[in-house]
């Protein structure tokens, strides 16, 4: 399909592929918003929550924190390269982000079948509903950015769409920044 | 920014491009052309066919539950008895159906798509395949919604704002497969829409055409993406609320659940939070819609372009602020109400100031009534009353009475009939010529106009008398209560209905007259009216890329009847 | 519409009072429009005006009517908050207490009975049934049982939505004797159009004679043990301690 002149121009001076992203961060802050603020007003209601939240896996969650920032810092290389039109460099260091993120899921699974098989189901109670819902969701969006990721690296390697790395880092930084509201949100606020 | 002059293909990029190979629009399949097109005008008549075939769903609905209102326990003709499930499940079908996939797709959807690339003087959306995307949602979400009526249990009956707990348990509603199906059809109108909505405010903000600058937008386009960013900014807490509700429905969880740790009034809070600024995010294309009508047919330049923008500012702002007006006696902490009413009875600053702008508008025109003019018109004077009705509601102590009474779907439906359906005849009629090449028999839409408008108003009228009455929402039969069930109250019922069977008659001229005109009608030339936009510099109908050579914009959109000027019109493109 | 309780004069004031205020610059606005309309139409000749609207001369057309507008908003929102804070805010002391229990599809009201106090033998539950004596202020405990409910009395102008899961308190002083229709004014599900229920308002004498009626059959039946809910009742059907179906 050709490109219609409309996505070529840039009226505000940056890129059409940018702005776009910024504005599905800023819908996808507002989802993570309320889905947090409906938390948090439940969490002032009720103080007992701290209990439950001492069941959460303290370690594990700050392990994913720390991998998470790491892989971050790998989107960042990538742009880096991608900025200086080395797209073999930007694929290798998106791959870098992506195990990142893979990394982040199986310490997550981890964690989930232990707090499963203790009985922390997500009917066990609100607190524990709110812990899989939130962490869930921000899981989808985990995959969601490592698949998109995969094809923006495809095509990277072949140094085609490189302003596309910077596109999907933005969006990488946002995935991880929601991280990082969560685990004081459901881990350590007790 | 490119300062060469920008062809549009096929007519130039095409040579030059090195990609053209596959670039054949003139032998497009038919189903490519029709269904898989990613042309920002075919999506948005897309959007607009699929909205007036759902006002007839959701029309027909109205037509068989007021005539059991007016009738109760007829055999209502073209449907049968109505038990007091089905009434459940057609208000709620009709709410949904009005405001989701009417309202909605109508009035952003499809004039966004159709308007903004053209009165931006861009050949296309930024990301047209996102477009047919988003498009192919809304579809499935239609579908989804279909189902639910088709499933056991039969569809939801829990009203369009599905307050749990009657919402989140199949024990309570009876609708286990409606309420979920329901929701998610819900859930997925509203990806839709977020991922048009970046298209309109990715493009309005990155594609306009050279020399376009901020003050130069036609307030159409303005408003489409104010409302855009709007919805964007209240949908967010709703769609992870829907979410949640799901997981109470399915997973057995119980986020809305009082009885397992949950609050059902969040839901309420979520649930208005978005539908308060919900009412805005339709309301202002409407006036954008009205803005471009009446300047052209008053031939004046439109009075204070500049407090238009700044007051729908406010009234997106302000609009954040109002939510809980809806849950005065719901149950919330009575103090709260106080705050409310005072920015939601604030809130006719704004909108009043945008309403007499535009009537100050029209002092010292030249004022044409065509079709599309009386429609605008009638907008305005319909929607005051809409608007005024609702500070009887914003007052706090007054709506103790009032809520839940015919008083609010009277007022409502003089902001939402007047919006919706009034504003799709207005746009339709005006952008006819330019959608399809060819004119609207004009004496067929008089008649269509005068009937629509007086039968409207017999409607409504009424119902606010019975509001006022104490007539309750949702309620399919009154005979159960005496001080209901008296005859000036069921006289008024029944004239509401046979006003309503009058208003859906009429609506036969229309559709004759569309379906007419757009193969029979006479020719229209590129600009019939004489206006100033650059969708009127394009042919009737533009072709694939809209323009030749992509136009550069001189002046404001509305320079009507200036001073010195041979033509009482200037257009955008025109070189001084 | 009856005006039967202390407070329903208020509220109709205030509606009163909003009609005229808002009347007025509605009537304005649409004189105003359909003057324009008139006498701007188009004439053989006469142009356009060409008008910004951006100079004071100009937009004071608009401005000035703002403040005043906005004047008028100050007043509406007084008088409605005043009527709020009476009817919602501020509770006048009790001469009775009553409990009204809702369920899909019914109300249970629990009366004092003789004694006047809740949770006593003499507890009458009635089934769609309030009784209530003149010019006495009453307290209500709303409850529900399962899903969301509103208590409404349109003679009473009294609205207040019941939440499952929390009692919400309000009151009411009757003014008028007779009997009036209560609705539930939430939707809860399919019967919700089947609650109709009455709130008979009764002056001493005729209450003195309902409570004889009543208070006798209610010593007989099972005292309930504590602040229980009723037994959940058939709709239509009388329930287990309720004395006949009136
Ligand atoms: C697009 C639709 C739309 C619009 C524009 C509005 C506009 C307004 N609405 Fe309405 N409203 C709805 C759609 C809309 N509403 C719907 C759908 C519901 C019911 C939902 C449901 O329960 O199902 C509802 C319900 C509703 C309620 C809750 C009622 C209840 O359930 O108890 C309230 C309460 O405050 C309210 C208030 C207002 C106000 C103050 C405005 C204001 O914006 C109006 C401002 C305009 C004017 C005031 C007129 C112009 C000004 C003048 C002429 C100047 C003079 C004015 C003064 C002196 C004040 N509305
Ligand atoms: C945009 C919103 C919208 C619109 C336009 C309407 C339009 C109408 N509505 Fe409705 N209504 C709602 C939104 C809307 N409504 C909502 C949100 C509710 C609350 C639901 C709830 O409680 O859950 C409600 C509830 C509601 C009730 C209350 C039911 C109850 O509580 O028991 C009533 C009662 O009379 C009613 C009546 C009408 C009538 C007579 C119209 C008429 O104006 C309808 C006229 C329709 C037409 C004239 C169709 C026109 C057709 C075309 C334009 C198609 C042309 C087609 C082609 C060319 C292919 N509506
Ligand atoms: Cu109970 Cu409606
Ligand atoms: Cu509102």
């Amino acid at each position: 399909m050709q490109r219609p002149i409309a996505t070529t121009r840039s009226v505000t001076g940056i890129s059409t592929g940018k702005l776009a992203v910024w504005w599905l961060i800023a819908s996808e802050i507002i989802i993570f918003g309320g889905l947090l603020g409906s938390y948090v007003m439940h969490r002032i209601g009720h103080p007992e929550w701290a209990e439950m939240s001492a069941f959460t896996n303290t370690p594990a969650g700050a392990t994913n924190t720390f991998v998470l920032l790491t892989s971050s810092l790998f989107a960042v290389l990538a742009h880096l390269k991608a900025e200086h039109g080395d797209g073999k460099g930007a694929a290798r260091y998106l791959m870098f982000t992506v195990l990142g993120g893979l990394v982040f899921l199986v310490i997550k699974a981890f964690e989930w079948t232990t707090e499963i098989n203790h009985g922390f189901t997500i009917t066990r109670s609100t607190f524990w509903s709110f812990y899989y819902t939130a962490a869930g969701i921000h899981g989808l969006h985990v995959i969601a950015g490592m698949v998109i990721m995969l094809f923006v690296a495809a095509d990277a390697r072949k140094n085609r769409e490189l302003q596309r790395v910077e596109a999907i880092g933005i969006y990488w930084h946002f995935v991880d920044l929601v991280w990082i509201f969560l685990f004081p949100l459901l881990y350590i606020a007790k | 920014m490119s300062t060469a002059v920008e062809h549009a293909h096929p007519a130039a990029a095409h040579g030059t491009s090195g990609e053209g190979g596959h670039d054949a629009h003139h032998q497009e399949h038919w189903f490519k052309h029709y269904f898989w097109s990613t042309d920002h005008k075919m999506i948005g008549k897309q959007y607009l066919f699929t909205g007036m075939i759902m006002a007839l769903v959701g029309g027909f609905a109205v037509y068989v539950f007021r005539m059991q209102l007016a009738f109760p326990g007829m055999s209502v003709p073209g449907y049968g008895r109505v038990s007091a499930a089905d009434y459940n499940a057609l208000v709620t079908t009709h709410g949904s159906v009005m405001v989701f996939w009417v309202a909605m797709p109508i009035l952003i959807a499809a004039l966004g798509n159709y308007l903004i690339p053209l009165m931006i003087g861009a050949d296309d959306m930024v990301f047209p395949r996102l477009n047919r995307l988003s498009y192919q949602i809304f579809l499935l979400s239609i579908i989804v919604l279909f189902c639910s009526f088709f499933v056991e249990g039969g569809a939801f009956g829990g009203a369009w704002t599905s307050y749990p707990p009657l919402s989140s348990s199949g024990t309570y509603n009876n609708t286990p497969m409606g309420a979920s199906l329901w929701l998610v059809a819900v859930a997925l109108e509203f990806v839709a829409f977020l991922l048009g909505g970046i298209n309109f405010i990715t493009t309005a903000m990155n594609s306009r055409a050279p020399g376009m600058k901020l003050w130069d937008i036609p307030i159409v386009v303005w408003m489409i993406v104010l409302a855009s960013v709007i919805f964007m900014a209240s949908v967010g807490p709703l769609v992870a609320g829907a979410i949640m509700l799901l997981f109470d429905q399915l997973v057995g969880t119980a986020f809305f659940d009082p009885n397992r740790g949950g609050d059902p009034i969040l839901w309420q809070h979520l649930f208005w939070f978005f539908g308060h600024p919900e009412v805005y995010v339709v309301f202002l294309p409407t006036m954008g819609i009205v803005a471009e009508i009446i300047t052209v047919f008053a031939r004046k330049k439109l009075f204070g372009y500049r407090t238009v923008i700044y007051t729908a500012f406010g009234i997106g702002i302000l609009s954040f602020f109002v939510w809980a007006h809806h849950q005065f006696v719901a149950g919330i902490d009575p103090r709260m109400a106080n705050l409310f009413t005072v920015t939601t009875v604030l809130i006719s600053i704004p909108v009043g100031e945008m309403l007499f702008v535009y009537i100050a508008t029209l002092w010292g025109g030249s004022i044409r009534l065509t079709v599309p003019m009386l429609w605008a018109l009638s907008f305005i004077a319909e929607f005051l009353i809409g608007g005024v009705t609702g500070i009887y509601l914003g007052a706090s102590g007054a709506d103790i009475f009032f809520h839940d009474t015919y008083f609010v779907i009277a007022h409502f439906h003089y902001t939402f009939v007047p919006i919706a359906i009034i504003g799709l005849f207005a746009a339709m009629t005006h952008w006819f010529p330019k959608m399809f090449g060819r004119h609207l028999n004009e004496f067929v839409g008089k008649v269509h106009f005068w009937g629509t408008i007086i039968s409207f108003n017999f409607i409504f009228i009424p119902l606010f008398f019975t509001g006022a009455g104490g007539d309750h929402r949702r309620i399919y039969d009154y005979s159960h209560f005496p001080e209901q069930w008296q005859p000036w109250l069921i006289e008024l019922r029944q004239l509401a209905t046979l006003a309503l069977v009058a208003m859906l008659a009429f609506q036969v001229l229309f559709i004759w007259n569309v379906f007419y005109s757009m193969y029979r009608g006479k020719k229209a030339e590129a600009n019939p009216y004489r206006a100033n936009t650059l969708e009127w510099h394009a042919a009737s109908p533009p072709p694939h890329g809209n323009f030749p050579v992509m136009p550069t914009v001189y002046r404001g959109p509305y320079e009507y009847s200036v001073e010195g000027r041979e033509e009482d019109y200037w257009p955008q493109h025109l070189p001084s | 519409m009856n005006t039967a309780s202390s407070f329903a004069g208020d509220i109709d004031e205030l509606v009163l009072l909003i009609t005229l205020s808002v009347g007025f610059w509605f009537i304005l606005a649409e004189v105003a429009f359909f003057w324009l309309i008139f006498r701007f139409a188009e004439r053989d000749g006469v142009r356009g005006k060409y008008v910004a609207g951006e100079k004071w001369k100009e937009t004071r057309w608009i401005s000035i009517p703002h403040y005043i507008i906005l004047a008028f908003d100050v007043i509406i929102v007084i008088a409605a908050v005043r009527v709020w804070v009476h009817v919602k805010q501020t509770t006048p002391p009790a001469d009775e207490v009553v409990r009204v229990v809702a369920q899909q599809w019914a109300w249970t009201f629990v009366h004092p009975g003789a004694d006047g106090k809740l949770d006593t033998p003499d507890d009458i539950r009635i089934l769609d049934e309030l009784h209530v004596r003149l010019d006495k202020t009453y307290h209500f405990e709303l409850s529900s049982r399962d899903v969301l409910h509103s208590f409404s009395i349109p003679s009473f102008r009294l609205k207040q939505d019941i939440v499952p899961g929390r009692v919400i308190k309000g009151w009411f002083k009757p003014t008028q004797t007779g009997t009036y229709d209560i609705q539930c004014a939430e939707i809860c599900g399919i019967g919700h159009a089947l609650m109709p229920a009455r709130v008979v308002v009764h002056n001493e004498t005729d209450f003195a004679a309902w409570l004889a009626s009543h208070g006798q059959v209610a010593q007989i039946a099972p005292s309930p043990s504590g602040p229980a809910l009723p037994a959940p009742v058939q709709q239509n059907a009388p329930g287990p301690n309720v004395p006949g179906g009136n």
